[in-house]
């Protein structure tokens, strides 16, 4: 496959940043989207040139460091995947890939496509998690939990904290990451105890970095690499409001 | 000149632990409070140890890599972490857990640390649950379990596909939480650069920040390392891109022994390799082997038609496959450990049956779709069937996956005793960057349970007893000499990194070592084989000096530096991976020297001469390192030949 790159440079989060445009030749369609900018980078090593800066870790779709904006989709075209999971198969000989860092506010500019999303470090540890300290807890089977809710728990957990919805909502919320979080310790016997004070703490960081309020388009959702459902925010919104009016915390 | 001292407590086995806990010192809650303590690596073992040590009062300062600790590779574990709960009633226990896991290292691994992990293990589910770790449930809301290699019991615990992942944020939820109290300080996007040791004792490292370049200088009481395995070191592994080694192996040019750097596993269900552009392998977890099946054509002409294409597997009859881990190990099936399961799939493929490329074979899930359905199947395995997808274009509820295996794991790494203290005082190693409770082997799904197990349960204790000593020593300012010379050093190297302006990219000298060390030190070893690949590390090593081409400025993110960093660790590592191959005229687990198998072609130890742990200490630039032999005793298991048949 032959391609043309319109990649985002930019020297540091307060230099002003530009789109380069690169040729790529010859690229397998097995090859993976970060394999095809490896090849690029290996050429601009060649060249002398700098190459371009992205994160990336695990390259198996689970460490959420990678999260690219192609062609104007968080992890590009693809549904339920990553951006290092993406192959080049999903696009055509000839194509135009336009290669985008994660816009928000939240999330300033390291370098050319790097991003610090440590927002949402600070977002859990305002309360994305149970009060336990090691030892002195219960038998793991002293507390049955109903297999629905454990699942349910499960499927909000799997949140990999990529921050694709945030790029993805016009108003850069982190609703969808931030009820994800919420939910699964909601739905689990063991994060009642802390549920209101949980609820009420994160939003209240959340809003105080800066990420915008959710209008209901649904854009994370449409995004999100591991599916996480908006009905996670349904859930963090009636949590809120019943923290609000009927908790004393 | 090092001593091996493993201070392992007297007393009868199961009573080890205990009577440690009984008799070591502790430190009281207002000295807690003015002793520093240093975590690197923010993975299961790291974030847990920091997570603990700053409960209980330490000042803990710990450092990540990545922009956040939950990329830590902990969280690329799929299937599970093993616990002697026997909550299925199957027979399990402490002792049967022990049992499988020294078994499993192929009686490599210590007596004493092995029945503590053992011990534990049931403790880390409980911390987990309550923590709030989705593990999966049955319809009675009781945690669920499955089976891994080398255990005939229901022993594993699991979240999905995604275990790791969820244990790895348990343990990273209880760290934001210690965060928030004050207790934890939180450094991301550094990395270690060099440990400094002051009148023998480890107080401090050097980190270089990611972002800007800089170097900095920290203090600790004691260190802790929890950086992971070098199995990076091979180029292609599972391993995250950031994973490596360079940590340990800055600790161990500082005075701590580096112990079986030989034991490496390949891990036998991987995606095949596609292509030189290929940065990583994907795993596909071993609890696919709970319902899968491995095999390859019977016939040879059948698996030369399906190479060119001729034949799909789907063509092959029943009568037609080789089930060859089945045939072979009939007692426990696809399930053996991985080493035997890696092998036995070389042994196929370097024969002429293998399949796809001709390095790889099947792994096939029409028997179980056909017992449980599609639907259960999917719910068991459906995030691993979608990854396999996405890589390979191949829908494997139709057709069969490939596999092959590839490297995955370090059971080699710094050496530890049984307080998991290196040779250097104040200076500890946790999870795969020690080398201790595996052996020559890693069972499936313990590398969680030890990760977790050395943070949350053996370290706050064992490092009590060290710093009990310490809380007559005020903080060392870092502006001592010793701080100096280690930062100057470092300036130093990155300097001449920088100054070569080579020909060659990091990455072509990355993959060449890859080469070698796969080709030389990698599933079959040689003597002649590594003689041979000794003096190719030399060569590369000095040419990648030489002629190394590092594009970009020190003083910004620049990924090509921070890999010429690594590479140039991994360069000197590699070729102490291959002596200690050389030296260990056996084959054990992970370690499979070809000129020792019995005659049907499984490994062969040699209890006699090598029934020890190889530790190596660093003598200098160019110098011969010098193995140091820790004796394994069996007090309390009968050694014997490992038999899965």
């Amino acid at each position: 496959m032959n391609l043309t790159l319109k990649i985002w440079r930019q020297e540091n989060a307060k230099a002003k940043g530009r789109f380069e445009t690169y040729k790529l030749e010859n690229i397998s369609p097995d090859c993976s989207f970060l394999e095809m900018l490896d090849i690029l980078n290996e050429q601009l090593v060649n060249k002398l040139a700098h190459p371009v800066c992205f994160d990336n870790d695990c390259r198996e779709g689970i460490c959420g460091m990678c999260g690219l904006y192609i062609n104007g989709r968080p992890h590009g075209p693809d549904d339920g995947v990553t951006t290092c999971q993406l192959h080049m198969r999903r696009f055509k000989d000839g194509d135009t890939i336009v290669i985008e860092p994660w816009r928000a506010k939240p999330f300033p500019i390291i370098k050319d496509l790097v991003v610090d999303r440590s927002a949402f470090d600070k977002i859990i540890q305002e309360g994305g998690y149970i009060s336990v300290t090691t030892g002195g807890v219960p038998d793991g089977n002293a507390i049955p939990i109903p297999k629905k809710n454990a699942d349910e728990a499960m499927d909000s957990a799997a949140c990999i904290g990529c921050g694709a919805c945030v790029a993805a909502c016009k108003n850069a919320s982190a609703m969808l990451f931030v009820s994800a979080k919420v939910s699964q310790l909601t739905l689990l016997p063991q994060g009642k105890p802390e549920a209101a004070k949980r609820v009420q703490a994160m939003v209240a960081k959340m809003d105080e970095l800066g990420f915008g309020n959710c209008t209901n388009t649904y854009a994370c959702e449409a995004e999100c690499p591991k599916s996480i459902k908006r009905s996670n925010i349904a859930r963090m919104n009636r949590e809120f409001i019943c923290a609000k009016v009927c908790s004393e915390e | 000149m090092v001593t091996l001292n493993s201070k392992i407590p007297q007393g009868p086995l199961a009573e080890k632990w205990t009577r440690y806990k009984a008799d070591q010192k502790l430190v009281n809650p207002a000295n807690k409070r003015k002793l520093d303590v240093i975590v690197v690596g923010t993975g299961l073992a790291g974030a847990s140890a920091a997570a603990s040590l700053g409960a209980l009062g330490f000042n803990v300062k710990i450092f990540c890599i990545s922009d956040s600790p939950r990329r830590a590779h902990s969280i690329a574990a799929q299937g599970g972490i093993n616990a002697a709960k026997n909550y299925p009633n199957d027979g399990d226990s402490i002792g049967r857990l022990f049992y499988d896991t020294i078994k499993g290292g192929d009686y490599r691994a210590r007596e004493a640390n092995v029945y503590r992990l053992a011990e534990v293990s049931s403790n880390i589910i409980d911390q987990c649950v309550a923590q709030g770790v989705p593990f999966a449930r049955d319809y009675a809301g009781m945690l669920d379990n499955r089976s891994f290699g080398g255990a005939q019991v229901s022993r594993t615990f699991y979240a999905k596909g995604q275990t790791g992942q969820q244990l790895l944020l348990g343990a990273y939820s209880a760290l934001s939480k210690e965060i928030k109290a004050g207790s934890v300080k939180m450094y991301h996007r550094k990395e270690m650069m060099d440990l400094v040791v002051v009148d023998g004792k480890a107080r401090g490292i050097i980190t270089r920040d990611l972002q800007t370049g800089k170097l900095e200088r920290w203090f600790g009481h004691a260190v802790i390392v929890a950086t992971g395995g070098y199995g990076n070191v091979y180029y292609l592994s599972t391993n995250a891109m950031n994973s490596n080694g360079s940590a340990a192996w800055q600790c161990y040019k500082r005075g701590a022994c580096f112990a079986n750097p030989c034991y490496v596993q390949i891990h036998p269900t991987c995606i095949p390799v596609h292509g030189d552009y290929q940065s990583k392998l994907t795993l596909m977890s071993e609890s696919l082997r709970n319902d899968g099946r491995i095999w390859v054509p019977k016939k040879k002409e059948d698996a030369e038609a399906i190479r060119a294409g001729k034949l799909k597997p789907t063509d092959i009859a029943e009568q037609d496959r080789d089930y060859y881990l089945e045939r072979r190990y009939p007692a426990f099936g696809n399930l053996v450990p991985r080493d035997i399961a890696s092998r036995a799939a070389k042994e196929r493929c370097d024969a002429g049956y293998g399949v796809g490329s001709g390095q790889a074979v099947y792994l096939d899930f029409k028997d179980a779709i056909e017992r449980l359905g599609k639907d259960k199947v999917e719910a068991r395995y459906g995030n691993l069937f979608q990854m396999y997808e996405k890589i390979v274009d191949q829908n494997p509820y139709q057709t069969p996956m490939m596999i092959y295996p590839a490297v995955h794991y370090t059971m080699g790494g710094l050496w530890v005793d049984y307080e998991l203290q290196t040779t250097i005082e104040g200076l500890f190693a946790a999870g795969e960057a020690n080398f201790s409770d595996h052996g020559a082997n890693r069972l499936g799904a313990s590398a969680l349970m030890q990760g977790l197990a050395d943070g949350y349960f053996v370290l706050p204790y064992t490092i009590q007893n060290y710093l009990s000593k310490e809380i007559y020593n005020a903080p060392i300012p870092t502006t001592v000499a010793e701080f100096d010379m280690a930062e100057q050093a470092v300036r130093e190297k990155i300097q001449k990194l920088m100054s070569i302006k080579g020909e060659k990219s990091v990455d072509t000298f990355q993959k060449e070592l890859g080469h070698i060390m796969w080709e030389y030190v990698g599933m079959g070893r040689t003597k002649e084989g590594l003689e041979k690949a000794i003096p190719m590390i030399q060569q590369l090593r000095k040419e990648f000096w030489e002629n190394v081409r590092i594009v970009g400025e020190e003083n910004t993110m620049n990924p090509e530096l921070e890999k010429a960093i690594r590479l140039s660790d991994h360069l000197e590592l590699a070729e102490l991976i291959a002596r200690d191959a050389l030296q260990r005229e056996e084959s054990c687990g992970g370690h499979f020297r070809e000129e020792h198998q019995t005659e049907e072609g499984e490994a062969k130890r040699d209890d006699e001469h090598f029934m020890f742990v190889g530790a190596w200490e660093y003598k200098g630039e160019n110098q011969e390192p010098e193995l140091h032999k820790e004796d394994l005793n069996y007090e309390f298991i009968k050694v014997q030949q490992r038999n899965y048949k």
